[in-house]
């Protein structure tokens, strides 16, 4: 970056250090950072829209439908949420596959699953082997965007469900009492109704939803996991920067960029919570 | 089925080091998935009831710390429980592996007057020590700041009702503020341990090293996952066995909530759920 970083092993102290935090190595470090609030920005509308899908799903008037929804909201409570990242990419990967190899090589007879390996032919891989690098990189941050919006769309759909049941009976009674229709009802009563029920819980997700992200590394993703890693091990003197194990100060760096953001998103919320409830019949409200 | 036995008595303590040595390679049967993934729940087992036993003590003293008047009290207590909560326990775990390794490998000698016991801190690598000690003290900020919610929420009722019988100190807290904060916070309490139970799942993605290939149920899952190339068997034989923790969980603690419950009317009494609008973590 800088010039008298031509060679790093003759310089030293702050010089040295300017020149080490530089390097291109430490930039996609840095770029990583960004990665993070990327996933943070797209994961929760997504999260958000899966949520809904559920809680409504999960009070549909059609017996099927319903235990869908309800099953989907009920299934984050008894299985740990990275079972769902481990499995959500590889499985979706291997769906999309077997799809469009049925429909693009359906004249080869062979059977996909072949003891051990999942065979499918050149023109159904996902991306085409002839795709470059950046396009695998979004291939797979997308498969772990979906991973996240489905465990968190579940969260989201326990908090919005509880926050519809949280409604005033009185309220949907009134709009039946003047003929509104179900939609109606829903769309005008229950949805502008809900939100005040549902802030703590989506907050309290919101918190969750951060200190979930540091997971994107068990998806393989390249992300500040893997540069922690990659960058504090031990570097022998071959390398342009030796230095020894330094992994502890690197994931140190991550526990304070995740505490400021912690702390950042709660003085906000606390804001916003305090916004929300003045003028309410509630005891912050009163104070406020 | 004999194979079936066969398999249980090879690999159902695998993942302590009894049985057979080698994991299976090729033609992995259904039985082979279901025994060696149950034989790693051992280990979330272990991590997560121990860390909730000692955590339930110290999230008492956090609580109660951070309730101080005294900033001497409150402050590190408020501190402990910021860093804990606020970041990420994925994090934490490499953090404190990092850190762990940094040591100087060292041997302790603790006198315990019939026995000496030798600490070597070659053991917080490891990761039934180590991994313990984070679980331990995420989960003790966790609960510490449910338990504070409790303790501020203790009716003003009862503190004056103890005043007027003359319970003071030790037995005031005993007797009343204690109870009563553990009813108020048992619910989200419940979440928190089944949460728990789900966060150990977490111990061999990091540095911990699964050794000699001695890991957890997800661990053995992501290896048959690799092996067969086929996510669909073992991911949902870890999903059966964690839902069967999770009811077994939330009828222990149903019970202790009963019992916690049982000098208050029929009617105000609470019964547990896992709570829906309001997840904990």
């Amino acid at each position: 970056m800088f010039n008298y970083c031509v060679d790093p092993k003759a310089i030293e102290g702050l010089m040295w250090l300017s020149c080490y935090v530089t390097t291109a190595k430490h930039m996609s470090f840095y770029f990583s950072f960004l990665v993070v609030i990327g996933l943070l920005s797209l994961a929760a509308p997504l999260a958000m829209v899966f949520g809904f899908a559920g809680a409504t799903a999960s009070r549909s008037n059609f017996r099927i439908i319903r235990s869908l929804g309800k099953g989907y909201l009920a299934m984050i409570r008894g299985i740990p949420d990275i079972v769902f990242f481990l499995f959500i990419p590889i499985a979706l990967d291997q769906a999309f596959e077997y799809l469009r190899h049925k429909v693009l090589c359906f004249d080869v007879t062979e059977p996909i699953r072949q003891g051990n390996d999942f065979v499918v032919c050149a023109a159904a891989k996902l991306p085409l082997n002839t795709a470059g690098e950046w396009v695998h990189d979004i291939y797979g941050f997308s498969l772990a965007l979906l991973a996240f919006g489905f465990v968190f769309g579940a969260f989201a759909g326990n908090v919005l469900s509880g926050a519809m049941a949280a409604v005033p009976k009185s309220q949907i009674e009134t709009g039946e009492a003047y003929g509104f229709s179900q939609s109606q009802i829903f769309r005008r009563i229950l949805i502008p109704q809900m939100w005040i029920y549902a802030l703590p819980g989506l907050s309290n997700l919101w918190m969750i939803l951060i200190k979930a992200t540091p997971l994107l590394f068990l998806l393989g993703i390249e992300d500040i996991v893997y540069w922690a890693k990659e960058l504090g091990g031990i570097k022998t003197g071959v390398y342009e920067y030796p230095h020894p194990d330094w992994r502890a100060w690197y994931f140190g760096v991550l526990m304070i960029f995740y505490l400021s953001l912690t702390y950042l998103s709660q003085s906000v919320l606390d804001k916003i919570s305090a916004r929300l409830s003045q003028g309410q019949a509630t005891m912050a409200g009163k104070a406020g | 089925m004999s194979s079936c036995f066969q398999t249980l008595s090879d690999y159902g303590l695998r993942s302590i080091g009894y049985g057979e040595r080698l994991l299976p390679k090729a033609d992995i049967t259904l039985c082979e998935q279901f025994v060696l993934i149950g034989s790693g729940m051992i280990w979330n087992i272990y991590f997560a009831v121990l860390a909730l036993l000692l955590g339930f003590f110290f999230a008492t003293v956090l609580a109660l710390g951070k309730n101080s008047n005294l900033s001497l009290f409150s402050a590190p207590c408020r501190l402990f429980i910021f860093i804990f909560r606020g970041s990420p326990l994925f994090i934490q775990f490499f953090f404190a592996y990092d850190l762990f390794v940094l040591l100087p490998r060292l041997g302790f000698d603790i006198d315990l007057g019939f026995f000496v016991v030798t600490v070597e801190t070659r053991w917080l690598t490891k990761a039934w020590l180590g991994a313990l000690i984070v679980l331990f003290f995420n989960t003790s900020a966790y609960a510490g700041e449910i338990f504070y919610g409790a303790l501020r929420a203790v009716p003003s009722q009862d503190l004056e009702s103890a005043d007027a019988f003359g319970f003071t100190g030790i037995k005031k807290f005993r007797r009343i503020i204690w109870p009563t904060m553990l009813r108020l916070a048992w619910p989200s309490y419940t979440n928190e341990a089944i949460f728990m139970f789900h966060a150990t799942t977490l111990v061999f993605f990091t540095g911990f090293p699964a050794w000699q290939q001695k890991g957890d149920a997800i661990y053995y899952a992501s290896y048959f996952a690799d092996k067969t190339f086929n996510p669909f068997v073992p991911y949902p034989i870890v999903g059966f066995y964690f839902i069967l923790l999770t009811l077994l969980i939330i009828g222990l603690f149903s019970l202790i909530n009963r019992r916690l419950n049982k000098h208050l009317p029929t009617n105000e009494r609470k019964r547990l759920r896992f709570n829906k609008h309001n997840l904990i973590r």
